[in-house]
């Protein structure tokens, strides 16, 4: 299973985060602030896996962007990093030609897909077209309104 | 494809760093988000963002409040709310809001308002309550994006308590008509079954309906479900297997629709599921295994392409392939899989591949042999976590040969990480093979692990000095070393050693000194004193410097500096400090009381303590006559306390029936322990219950540091002369493959030089591993061999537990011997952990069943009795069951426990409750292939009344047990003197046909509990008994919180657990009653009071409050 997933910038910066059981603030933080020191230390040309207490760290970069996966000890190093990069397919369809600035701008957009790809810590749909209609059958019911503040940066 | 997002995102990476550039044109200027976010990026410095956000905070405050303000304008707000949280400041003010946009929003606000809530709040933030309706609502709506909406919230957060609430309708949605509700639903219900999974036993038929489900995603998700079942029991899905094995067939041949498929492989992810499950449910089952074996070998073909995601369905398939009962031809092939990954260029491959080898090396450590030169590129690799990995590897492989090498990179590995949980995982693994290992290693381990070290690893390490081996010159020979060795630390820098190592120096020095010729005690002493002024010296540390300054203060040079001690501490502050400098003061004066005190060599004599502290008594009558105050046990005085000040300030958890468990359980003082804690604990109470039961018993403890330790300095010399001979291990043909890595590697022109460095380094480390080089290996030297069929004793011997004689075990017939010697890494493979029927133990009551926890608890604590059960005809529970004493056969047993066993006998145990006795059955099974004669059984406690009952064979004692059968005695027991575990203690001793008469020893414990009998009684009697008794004990136990009535449940768990007799509940208090077999009762008062349960205990029998108070704190944490 997996435990959380963090998104966050060359920086440091987070950009996204889902934990997929219940934790403290406390603890997240603490986990927000391990995870980029962590991972922002490795030298290029290092493996992707991490340890963290009993969590295995997958972490993979793309462009300015870490995306970093906890899973469980028992978990499939490579599948979650598969999981990383469906992800990114995900989006970059969604989007087309996606960039850190889209997954800024409309964050939640990045979460409801997240929210089709991932449920509850497992993998729920790994088709990028199913993924794809799912999200775009709500956002047509957007379309009917114009008027919508951020129908301008999506379709616009 | 990933290529393509790369390259795309790499155009773009300037965007984020200011504002100025083009990219921000294709941002919306309109949104307030995107000002928000342009105008943070604007900014230089923390303080400034921080007064933006907060700005940004109020102004979203005043609009959320106000009446006026849309859903759909409160949308924008809220995702503006999520973002300046995401930065980390809090807008605690907009969760209520959050709930309300998704009760009240259209479909569209209702989704931000859902995302708002699960980014919001967790499990337990009580604003969650208010959703409970809202998620009823979408659940039931018509809309499908409402109803995936609620389902996907319900899986994200959901309050514990609220679920039976929702189950029904998620439930229903089981059998909706569109797929992607379906698989939802048996995804929530998945997550569900994982934070209350007795809330969704029922509908486990529903989990088998959705794994038949016509849709292949609905059948994939319900396999989340199954493996966590089947992690959990295995036995019972044992059907399913074809079932998983045909729907792999199918995903493996591509029969699924290309929606499934990932770059062009079809469905990874339940491949990997199912790969997962079926090496569940083959391990140690040959059958089902069997049933794998042709779609694992077709899985294995399939994987062929080039890509990330073959690799992790091979990894997978190999992990399953080792896990489940072995076939050669797959076990090659996944052999052949993990060498592609090991020779991988790509390092995240070579990672797994390590992983891969170390999952498989114990069952085939030639493999590793294979890949040596790789593993030796990769230990020095740049990245730590492969590092890292490659030590986990090796200590796997780590043999009698090589773990001088091994423990050398450990610690090389130590000295450059940074990481707590590393060094804390690596200190335990080396100092499990310093166990077996020189005193140099020891010294490194101390100085590096410091003070982070679990303190039972130093003193295991004395109890191993002081008890010495088998032979006095050896022990001699390897204290005159620890002395050595030690002064000359002290002489170089002191200051840089941790405390704990300090301790064991100063010990080590005080004991021993004295048999190194030239070595005046007063330049230990000397020695010694220096530390007492070295600025980082705990006080701890001090008193042990002290104590060892007692036993050395000799002669004219050693007295003076004892005065010299004596007058800076005597005024010390710590008064542990100030009393032995009194006692160093004095003791140096009177050499003959010094004498007496503390005799040279005493650490093997037991040790009298006398519980009561009788001697006092006088000194207590005079001071009491002269006006002195009576002593008030703690709990009065706590409960005086109390009512003075009106604040309670008692302890948070029970100090002395715990210390008790720990000395009765785990048996691991050590001397040191012994001779300190006595001035250093205060608390003597502790003491006094220990030395009732038990006198420093130092047999029965692991004997930790093979006689190898003492091999030091030969070690090194044999290592060169390995060395010397070129990797004698490696044929030619490992030679080319080794070859062929090392120019796969980045860097290939490696010196000729750091060749051979490297493959001196892994014909060290290798060395001893697989069968044909550890014979090719003996017959160059003899000596290693022998040394190490000595080692394989000294283990042997150390693992019978209660063997006494380790004499008897020198005349082991030597197959056994060579066996052992032969492959130390497959008498690994040996052990097994013996098989415990589950079918014994269902049929047991409640009150019995219990007993088995603490007997398990006891064998773990024992684990060599697991160890030693090797034998391949060892009588199983349920055929030992058939040979229960008729009278006992109908009552239920407990589990029959292995007691001990040698090459011809096994012995078990196993107890009946009885109501006015405890019946204690003890099976004796002749493994051997002659009769036992004159056997004859004692079983003694200094606890307990034991009443010989009955033997099966004969009646008389002295008999005669037939090969391969079982004789069984029979006892019935009470209890003289309660303790926590009450230890039975026992000698077979018995005669091989032509043999000499042989001894074997056993203990055995019972908890207390067994002996536990309901007293029923009346509330009148109650009060009437209540005051006649006088042993008394107080104490705050938890309250179990689930229910209505907390006192009722709680006391219904002791009920149940401890056979309690509840004689009445009236409000806050209640009574209970119990007895002792036979007949002394023990009564318990229990108040409810500032939520923990206050409870009395008062009996005529000293202890057996303490006791019972144990077991009801321990029933209460099980609970």
């Amino acid at each position: 299973m997996m435990r959380f997933l963090l998104l966050f910038s060359r920086q440091g910066k987070l950009r996204l985060q889902k934990w997929f059981t219940p934790m403290s603030e406390r603890e997240k933080k603490k986990i927000i602030r391990d995870m980029t020191t962590m991972v922002l230390s490795r030298q290029p040309r290092s493996c992707n896996f991490l340890h963290w207490k009993d969590l295995k760290i997958i972490y993979k970069r793309y462009a300015s962007l870490y995306f970093c996966l906890a899973i469980e000890n028992q978990e499939n190093e490579l599948l979650a990093l598969e999981v990383i990069h469906r992800y990114v397919e995900l989006l970059d369809k969604y989007f087309g030609n996606v960039c850190e600035l889209d997954i800024i701008f409309n964050f939640e957009k990045a979460y409801f897909i997240l929210d089709e790809f991932l449920m509850g810590g497992e993998i729920q749909e790994t088709s990028k077209q199913i993924v794809n209609r799912c999200i775009e059958s709500s956002d047509m019911l957007q379309e009917d309104d114009s008027s919508e503040w951020y129908e301008v940066e999506l379709f616009g | 494809m990933s290529d393509v997002v790369e390259k795309t995102l790499t155009a773009l990476p300037s965007l984020l760093s200011l504002d100025s550039q083009p990219g921000s044109a294709k941002l919306s200027s309109t949104s307030k988000l995107g000002n928000l976010i342009r105008g943070i990026t604007e900014l230089t410095s923390k303080h400034e963002e921080e007064k933006l956000i907060q700005r940004e905070l109020t102004s979203i405050k005043d609009q959320v409040s106000s009446p006026n303000t849309s859903m759909r304008q409160m949308k924008e707000l809220m995702v503006r709310a999520i973002y300046c949280e995401m930065l980390g400041y809090e807008a605690s003010f907009s969760y209520i809001h959050a709930i309300k946009l998704a009760q009240q929003g259209s479909v569209l606000d209702k989704r931000v308002g859902y995302l708002a809530v699960s980014l919001f709040l967790n499990e337990s933030h009580e604003l969650l309550l208010l959703l409970v309706n809202t998620v009823l609502k979408d659940l039931q709506s018509t809309n499908l994006i409402e109803v995936c909406m609620a389902l996907t919230v319900v899986s994200q957060m959901f309050p514990k308590d609220m679920i039976p609430a929702i189950l029904p309708l998620v439930e229903d949605k089981l059998n909706h008509p569109k797929e992607i509700i379906r698989r939802k639903a048996v995804l929530a219900l998945y997550k569900f079954y994982l934070i209350a999974p007795n809330q969704v036993q029922h509908i486990h038929n529903k989990f088998r309906k959705a794994l038949c489900d016509k849709d292949p995603g609905v059948m994939t998700a319900s396999l989340h479900i199954y493996l966590q079942l089947i992690k959990e029991n295995s036995e019972g899905y044992k059907d399913l297997t074809a079932s998983f094995v045909t729907i792999l067939k199918q995903v493996v041949g591509g029969k699924l629709p290309m929606d499934f498929n990932y770059h062009s492989v079809p469905a990874p992810w339940l491949q990997i599921q199912l790969l997962r499950i079926l090496s569940l449910l083959g391990k140690n089952d040959q059958s089902t295994s069997e049933i794998m074996y042709e779609v694992l070998d077709e899985s294995l073909r399939r994987a062929e392409m080039n890509h990330n995601i073959t690799y992790a369905i091979l990894y997978e398939c190999v992990k399953c392939i080792y896990t489940i009962q072995p076939k050669s031809e797959l076990l090659e092939k996944a052999a052949k899989c993990i060498g592609n990954f090991v020779l991988s260029p790509k390092i995240n491959l070579k990672y797994l591949g390590l992983k891969a080898l170390t999952y498989v090396v114990q069952q085939d450590p030639k493999l590793a042999l294979q890949h040596q030169m790789t593993i030796i590129e990769c230990l020095d690799h740049p990245d730590l976590i492969i590092k890292r990995e490659t030590l986990e590897l090796l200590f796997r492989i780590t043999n009698g040969q090589n773990v001088t090498v091994i423990v050398e990179k450990m610690l090389d590995f130590l000295r450059i990480s940074k990481d707590d949980y590393t060094t804390i995982d690596l200190v335990g693994k080396v100092a499990e093979l310093a166990e077996k290992y020189p005193f140099e290693t020891m010294n490194t381990v101390f100085s590096l692990g410091g003070d982070m070290m679990q303190p039972d690893i130093p003193n295991s390490f004395l109890k191993l000095l002081s008890e010495g081996f088998d032979s006095d010159e050896e022990d001699r020979k390897l204290r005159l070393f620890a002395v050595d060795s030690y002064v000359s630390l002290l002489q170089s820098e002191p200051n840089k050693l941790p405390q704990r190592f300090l301790q064991v120096i100063s010990w080590v020095l005080g004991e021993y000194s004295h048999l190194s010729a030239e070595l005046e005690p007063a330049t230990v002493m000397t020695l010694l004193s220096k530390l007492l002024d070295l600025k980082h010296t705990s006080s701890e540390t001090k008193s042990w410097v002290l104590m060892a300054m007692t036993k050395l203060c000799e002669g004219g040079v050693a007295i003076s500096v004892a005065q010299d001690i004596y007058e800076t501490h005597s005024s010390s502050m710590d008064t542990v400090l100030r009393q032995r400098a009194q006692e160093l003061q004095h003791l140096s004066q009177d050499s003959e009381l010094r004498g007496r005190v503390l005799p040279r060599d005493a650490g093997l004599m037991p040790l009298e303590v006398d519980s009561s502290l009788s001697f006092l008594d006088g000194f207590v009558s005079e001071a009491l006559a002269a006006g002195a105050a009576p002593y008030k046990p703690p709990h009065q005085r706590q409960e005086e306390l109390a009512q003075a000040k009106a604040l309670s300030l008692e302890p948070y958890s029970l100090s002395l029936p715990i210390s008790m468990s720990s000395c009765s359980i785990a048996d691991r003082q050590s001397p040191t322990l012994m001779s300190m804690s006595s001035g250093l604990s205060g608390d003597s109470t502790d003491l006094s219950h220990k030395g009732g039961s038990t006198t420093l018993k130092l047999d029965g403890v692991k004997r930790v540091w093979g006689r190898e330790g003492y091999l030091a300095q030969r070690e090194p010399v044999e290592e060169t002369a390995q060395v010397e001979v070129p990797s004698p291990l490696r044929s030619p043909s490992q030679q080319a493959e080794a070859d062929s890595t090392q120019s796969q590697t980045p860097t290939p022109t490696v010196t000729p030089e750091l060749e051979q460095d490297k493959q001196q380094l892994a014909s060290s480390l290798f060395v001893g591993l697989g069968s044909q080089s550890s014979v090719c290996l003996m017959g160059k030297s003899d000596p290693t061999p022998q040394r190490f069929r000595r080692k394989a004793q000294g283990r042997a011997s150390s693992s019978g537990a209660s063997e006494k004689t380790p004499t008897s075990l020198g005349s082991t017939p030597s197959p056994v011997d060579n066996l052992l010697c032969n492959s130390l890494l497959d008498s690994n493979l040996v052990s097994e952990p013996t098989n415990q029927t589950p079918q014994a133990s269902q049929s047991l009551d409640t009150t019995n069943g219990n007993c088995h926890e603490e007997l398990t608890d006891v064998k773990e604590n024992n684990p060599s009795l697991i160890h030693n059960n090797e034998e391949p005809d060892k009588p199983k529970d349920l055929c030992l069951s058939s040979h229960l004493p008729t009278e006992l056969s109908g009552l239920s047993h407990s589990e029959i426990t292995p007691l001990c066993s040698n090459q011809s006998v096994n012995l078990s145990a196993c107890h009946v409750q009885k109501e006015d006795s405890l019946q204690l059955v003890i099976f004796i099974f002749n493994s051997s292939d002659s009769a036992l004669q004159q056997m004859q059984l004692q079983v003694d406690s200094g606890e307990l009344k034991v009443n010989y009952c009955l033997s099966l064979i004969t009646d008389s004692p002295v008999e005669e047990v037939r090969s391969h059968s079982v004789a069984v005695c029979h006892y019935s027991v009470t209890v003289k003197r309660p303790s926590v575990h009450v230890e039975v203690l026992g000698m077979l001793s018995y005669q091989l046909p032509g043999g000499t008469p042989q001894t074997i020893q056993f203990s055995h414990k019972l908890p207390l509990t067994t002996f536990i009998r309901p007293l029923t009684l009346s509330t009148e009697e109650y009060g009437s008994m209540w005051l006649a008794f006088s042993q008394d004990t107080k104490q705050n136990l938890t309250l179990i919180n689930d229910d209505q009535d907390p006192l009722t449940t709680t006391l219904n768990v002791l009920k149940k657990k401890l056979q309690l007799h509840v004689v009445e509940i009236i409000g806050v208090e209640g009574i209970v009653a119990c007895q002792l077999v036979q007949d002394q009762p023990c009564l318990m008062h229990c108040r409810v009071h500032a939520g923990t349960l206050a409870v009395w205990l008062r009996s005529p029998v000293p202890d057996l409050p303490d006791c019972l108070l144990y077991h009801c704190q321990r029933a209460l944490q099980e609970h």
